[in-house]
């Protein structure tokens, strides 16, 4: 199944009936976020500041590619361990955050809290950050740009390959 | 009393251009061996979505090879393991001469800079260095560098474990099968395990890493430590984790143990993690 994600109502209606275990392609925008940047978010949200960058309605892509050559688009960009933002996921739904992509299982705490608050874990397969790049049709910093790799980057994507971990009627996908 | 000893000089720059000659290829190919593993378990496999993953990654492997783009965007920390002659003298600095062929690869190829320089206060140092190296000093003239850069989504999930005698090959089973059930889809499987078992804590963290440095296809030239590759092997594959922790038959390409004398009241393990991209290079001068 294609998904435009830039389209709210078109990807929550779609997501509704789709089951753990589907593999979907997604087009439009996705964010980048990752260890740093998750932490500097959930002090900024717990001392009440200001953030550098609007993340309602968006779908946060856990990566950090590689520097991106002269005349290409981007690096090397694959999913890392979501594992390691379990513990901000409270606050993916404070953020306004539609959905997530990473690889690998996630605590059950955060499992729970996602499927409370509605919000999508997706994975891409780990290691593919070639195959994934070819997905990536334009790539721009947009916040945090002292981080480096780890920085906020607005990535257009076309295709883009995920599939469904968990869904409404229980479905795990790591453990069905 | 009078000796003749023939030694061999390497310039700093000479070992810096070998290390930058394996560090600038290291990060965009697969070996053949291991894809071909990683093609037979795509074959083998009945579950649709782990069929998928491991369709991408076969994909990628091309991608990444004929685009040269990093297979993926984790470059890592460099592992250096060296075998240094003993009859080689540097001229000049053994660790600035590594550092810098790195340095240069990673600048060159554009890879990730993955390093920070404290893990206290995680400031990045920019240029993917330094490289953790490990030094053995070899008989004769030659130096051999073998270069592993490992990302952390496998190397997170290494565990070293002080058993004790009375825990004995079942004690070694059952934590070795843990490590990778614990792993799940987060080391990347299918995964090469490397099992270190003896030493002492350091010595079988090493052991575990130097055995991911093996040809994927051998098998251990000690019957027993075999034995207990073949064993790990079958029970790796039994958990069911699969290709990403999707579920299958291939949880583990290959299983590789070391071992080595310990003392009489210990019984050390270590298991380090390699995932499906099974990156390593060497180069010998």
């Amino acid at each position: 199944m294609n998904i435009n994600i830039d389209d709210k109502n078109e990807f929550l209606s779609k997501i509704k009936t789709l089951k753990a275990g589907d593999r979907v392609y997604l087009s439009g925008t996705l964010l980048t976020a990752r260890d740093a940047v998750h932490k500097e978010l959930k002090n900024l949200i717990d001392n009440n500041e200001k953030l550098p960058y609007n993340f309602v309605n968006s779908i946060i892509y856990y990566a950090g590619p590689t520097d991106t050559p002269p005349e290409k688009i981007v690096g090397s960009i694959g999913p890392t361990t979501s594992q390691r933002m379990d513990s901000y996921a409270e606050y993916m739904k404070k953020l306004g955050v539609l959905a997530v992509i990473g690889k690998g299982e996630r605590s059950d705490e955060c499992k729970k809290i996602y499927l409370r608050d509605g919000i999508t874990y997706f994975i891409a397969t780990g290691g593919c950050g070639a195959l994934l790049s070819k997905c990536v049709t334009s790539c721009e910093v947009v916040a945090f740009s002292h981080l480096g790799c780890e920085s906020v980057k607005k990535l257009t994507v076309d295709n883009f390959p995920v599939t469904v971990c968990y869904d409404n009627e229980q479905g795990d996908i790591f453990n069905g | 009393m009078c000796y003749t000893v023939v030694m061999k000089i390497l310039t700093e720059l000479q070992i810096e251009n070998a290390v930058y000659e394996i560090a600038k290829k290291m990060c965009f190919e697969v070996d053949e061996k291991t894809l071909k593993k990683i093609s037979d378990a795509y074959e083998k496999e009945d579950n649709r979505a782990t069929k998928d993953a491991l369709s991408d990654i076969i994909v990628n492997a091309k991608i990444a090879k004929n685009e040269h783009i990093p297979l993926c965007q984790d470059t890592g920390i460099v592992i250096a393991f060296c075998e240094i002659g003993g009859q080689i003298v540097i001229d000049g600095s053994f660790e600035k001469a590594i550092n810098s062929g790195i340095k240069r690869a990673y600048s060159t190829e554009y890879l990730r800079k993955s390093v920070v320089k404290s893990p206290l206060d995680r400031v990045n140092t920019n240029d993917n260095t330094p490289c953790i190296i490990h030094t053995t000093i070899t008989d004769g003239d030659k130096l051999k560098i073998t270069l592993c850069p490992k990302g952390a989504g496998s190397e997170n999930m290494g565990r070293v474990k002080m058993l004790t005698p009375a825990s004995g090959e079942d004690g070694i089973i059952d934590f070795v099968v843990e490590t990778v059930r614990l792993a799940g889809g987060k080391a990347c499987p299918p995964l090469i395990v490397g099992v270190g078992i003896g030493g002492d804590l350091e010595e079988c963290a090493l052991l575990s890493k130097r055995a991911l440095l093996r040809d994927i296809d051998d098998c251990s030239k000690d019957t027993h430590a075999k034995r207990l590759e073949d064993i790990l092997y079958e029970k790796i594959n039994a958990l069911n984790i699969g290709a990403m922790g999707l579920k299958g038959k291939t949880t583990c390409l290959a299983v590789k143990v070391e071992t080595f004398p310990c003392h009489i009241a210990s019984l050390p393990v270590a298991v380090s993690l390699m995932c499906h991209a099974n990156r390593h290079a060497t180069c010998e001068l």
